[in-house]
């Protein structure tokens, strides 16, 4: 049974190999098949398909054009995933007003080649102008180059690092088939069965879970359900829910990865308290060994340098990291300039339930804002430069003194 | 249209036993008869327009159902879907539709004359009758695979047919996207406004794709002929009125329909239908004459008496909310329709709902007036 699977990956491996070229342009399939379906492509011009956008407020609905839709609506990956696939999502859910969903996503590692033409647009117009046709996204996951990680936890109620990685030749949640999908499940429950000492834990499988364990990962914040948002549905990643997903956590509770929710896995790293370099630490040590275990089995991370590591949504991209803390601030939090001050900072606050949530109280979920361009360390290094800033302004406003708004942090090392 | 990964070719180095879904938890009529040697033959067969059985059953694996109530749990992308997945469907129309066998023909009747009696059902308790069907047209996608170039197309030539429609059918076309907030207060206000589907039954499906690019209502300037574009099938078809001349209704059900069907035939398209199947939809629950006859009808004794199930399963019909399928009725008033669809035609189904809610009037009077009705019980039909 292993075997067969090697074979298949390596197959698969060569397939993407050969597709993605020496760092050219993916070769894209055509969708010319004989049947009924390419005659009804044929008696259709992309024309009569393109969706109306007129009231849409999303990343893809900001690039997308008659004409890049004509060039890429009869394209395909190596999978079959076609364009109208990424943007079902986008179509379906015109956005809001305040609120700039991207409003595409990729079934696999492909996609982000076979439509750069759409995608590349959309990156830059995410993150911040970073041209990936152009530019080289750093990777850097050496915890011990970060300082002052440590945050005063009469404000700081708990530190956080999330990332996601998805598997190298299989499809993303999007796309994914039935089997590819439990694929996911094993090789990543199998690599993480070998972690020993402080990362060492046990998984649990959603459909299978006991409703104790049930319960426990509730009452830890642990559990993830089935999606709810529309963002999510429409993209069609909460097929065959729950068959394949599950959550792996160590002993100690504070390393935990969930396995094919919106990604083929989300890491997190956590705990209670200001200790946002331990955090860090961990999350890195952590990610180095489950990359380690899976290399073993002759699978890897899907990782490029233009894009760095490549996950479904385009907002994910580069270092997929999100580093923040839960943190109490209520004389910051009323300031007129608090808004102001985390922009410059670049960094953003939800409420503590998450994205899309309201915060309850004076208490904030403070994370980065940005996610492609810029490594691990200097993302986590931005938020704790920049929680350190928000904690002065907290108290000095507590004495009575004044506070300044900092000035803008620069984007990308041009 | 591929939705997820309808057209992961991939899929196909994996074995079946890998792709087969787990339906251990499942309870719809898909679940009950897919094996994984039926699924083994048909996993890498697609209809022509690319329609396979994995988008077939998709709904039916993301939504387990209930203990319950037996949901369908698969759909049609297109006509051909009930011939290259027979060996899934056909069990599940026997299955739904009461023992309808392969080699069964389905008869149609939109004759409104052979209709008996059904213009004076006493309206102190029959409050609205109401007849519906669905059709598709032939040679387009359904709405679970259809590409927006093709619900466009189909919203055409829909609006071109019913505009052509005169007397008191004359009517106006409300499309979705481009309707003012008073016309859509004014659709609310009517009952005839239709939602983005929200149940996951649909949702799963993929028939809200795309939401709400060429839908739309149209309805005649009298509100008593209804016509739903690109909902849950190409076309749904409503006749109704206040009170209980349900004669009244289904006549201009038949008429409305065939001119309908004949403008269409005009321009070229006819309707998906044939000997065996009636007319073709996307959900195979609606095969046959697609037909939900019912109406709003005060029964507040009857429905309290112990054999109130028992009744309404001998004269073939069925209880439901006020607010249609999968709500509960209020003020003792249900919504009494017909449970059949396919093996009996539009005028044997629209007779029934006609007896059967003449019976159950009498019988509410019988238990209003404190007399017995045991002498009424029916036999079953």
């Amino acid at each position: 049974m292993a075997n067969s699977f090697t074979r298949m990956m390596t197959g698969r491996n060569t397939a993407v190999m050969m597709a993605m070229g020496a760092g050219t342009l993916a070769s894209a399939f055509l969708l010319t098949d004989n049947t009924a379906a390419a005659e009804r492509r044929r008696f259709y011009p992309p024309s009569a398909d393109y969706p109306d956008l007129r009231k849409h407020n999303n990343c893809m609905a900001s690039a997308m054009t008659p004409t890049i839709y004509a060039r890429l609506r009869d394209k395909a990956t190596p999978n079959n995933w076609t364009l109208d696939q990424c943007i079902q999502t986008g179509v379906d859910n015109p956005g809001h007003p305040f609120i700039k969903t991207v409003g595409m996503v990729a079934g696999d590692e492909e996609t982000y080649e076979v439509f750069a033409e759409l995608f590349d647009p959309v990156i830059k117009d995410r993150h911040n102008g970073y041209d990936p046709r152009t530019m080289k996204h750093p990777t850097d996951l050496e915890s011990s180059k970060v300082t002052s990680g440590m945050f005063d936890e009469r404000f700081v109620l708990s530190s956080r690092v999330r990332t996601g990685r998805s598997i190298r030749g299989l499809s993303l949640p999007p796309a994914c088939t039935r089997s590819e999908r439990r694929e996911v499940e094993r090789v990543v429950v199998t690599a993480l069965s070998g972690l020993k000492g402080e990362l060492a834990g046990r998984y649990y499988s959603l459909g299978e879970m006991t409703e104790r364990e049930q319960q426990q990962l509730i009452d830890e914040h642990f559990l993830f359900d089935k999606p709810v948002s529309p963002l999510l549905t429409a993209a069609g990643m909460a097929r065959d829910w729950p068959d394949a997903r599950g959550i792996w956590h160590n002993n100690e509770k504070n390393f935990l990865i969930w396995i094919n929710e919106e990604d083929h896995t989300r890491v997190i790293s956590m705990e209670k308290g200001g200790n946002m370099k331990r955090v860090f630490e961990r999350f890195c040590r952590g990610l180095k060994q489950v990359e380690h275990l899976i290399q073993e089995r002759g699978w890897e991370f899907m990782w490029n340098e233009r894009l760095g590591y490549i996950l479904t949504c385009p907002s994910n991209l580069g270092t997929g990291l999100r580093a923040g803390v839960h943190i109490r601030l209520p004389f910051l939090s009323k300031d007129p300039r608090f808004k102001k001050i985390l922009e410059n900072l670049r960094l953003q606050k939800r409420g503590t339930g998450g994205v899309d949530t309201a915060a309850t109280g004076d208490t904030f979920d403070i994370s980065n804002l940005d996610r492609l361009g810029k490594s691990e360390v200097e993302l986590v290094q931005l938020v704790i430069d920049g929680v350190n800033y928000l904690i002065e302004c907290e108290k000095r406003l507590e004495k009575g003194q004044d506070i300044k708004i900092p000035s803008p942090i620069a984007q990308f090392k041009r | 249209m591929p939705f997820g990964n309808t057209h992961n070719k991939f899929k196909m180095s994996y074995a079946a036993e890998q792709e087969f879904p787990d339906l251990s938890q499942h309870n719809n009529h898909m679940a009950k008869i897919l094996t994984p040697d039926m699924y083994a033959q048909l996993r890498d067969k697609e209809t022509p327009s690319g329609f396979t059985l994995d988008d077939a059953i998709q709904t039916g694996v993301d939504n387990p159902g209930h203990p319950f109530i037996m949901t369908v749990g698969c759909v049609a992308g297109d006509e051909e879907t009930y011939d290259v997945f027979k060996d899934l469907m056909d069990p599940v129309i026997e299955d739904r539709h009461g023992g309808y066998k392969p080699s069964d023909k389905h008869k149609t009747d939109l004759n409104a004359e052979n209709l008996q009696g059904g213009d004076d059902l006493d309206p102190n308790y029959v409050l609205s009758s109401r007849v519906r069907t669905g059709r598709s047209i032939r040679g387009f996608c359904l709405p679970p695979h259809c590409s927006r170039g093709e619900r466009r197309a189909i919203e055409q030539l829909s609006i071109e047919a019913l505009d052509s429609l005169e007397g008191d059918l004359k009517g106006k076309y409300y499309a979705l996207k481009n309707m003012t907030e008073e016309e859509q207060q004014q659709l609310i206000d009517d009952h005839f406004l239709f939602d983005k589907p929200v149940s996951p039954l649909l949702l799963a499906s993929g028939m809200a794709r795309d939401w709400p690019d060429a839908r739309g209502i149209w309805h005649n300037d009298n509100k008593t002929f209804l016509v739903w574009v690109n909902e849950e099938d190409h076309l749904r078809v409503i006749s109704m009125q206040k009170g209980g001349n349900m004669r009244e209704v289904f006549t201009r059900f038949c008429t409305g329909l065939t001119k309908i069907e004949d403008l269409f035939k005009n321009r070229g398209h006819e309707f998906m239908w044939n000997e065996h199947l009636g007319y073709v939809l996307t959900c195979p629950s609606n095969l046959g004459t697609g037909l939900r006859a019912g109406v709003h009808v005060k029964l507040p004794n009857v429905s309290k008496h112990e054999k109130f199930g028992e009744i309404l399963k001998r004269l073939r019909l069925q209880k439901r909310g006020t607010g249609g399928v999968d709500t509960a009725a209020v003020g003792g008033v249900f919504d009494i329709s017909n449970a059949d669809r396919l093996g009996f035609s539009e005028v044997e189904l629209v007779q029934m709902v006609v007896d059967g809610v003449s019976l159950l009037v009498n019988m509410e009077k019988r238990l209003e007036a404190g007399e017995a009705i045991g002498d009424l019980m029916p036999e079953q039909k």
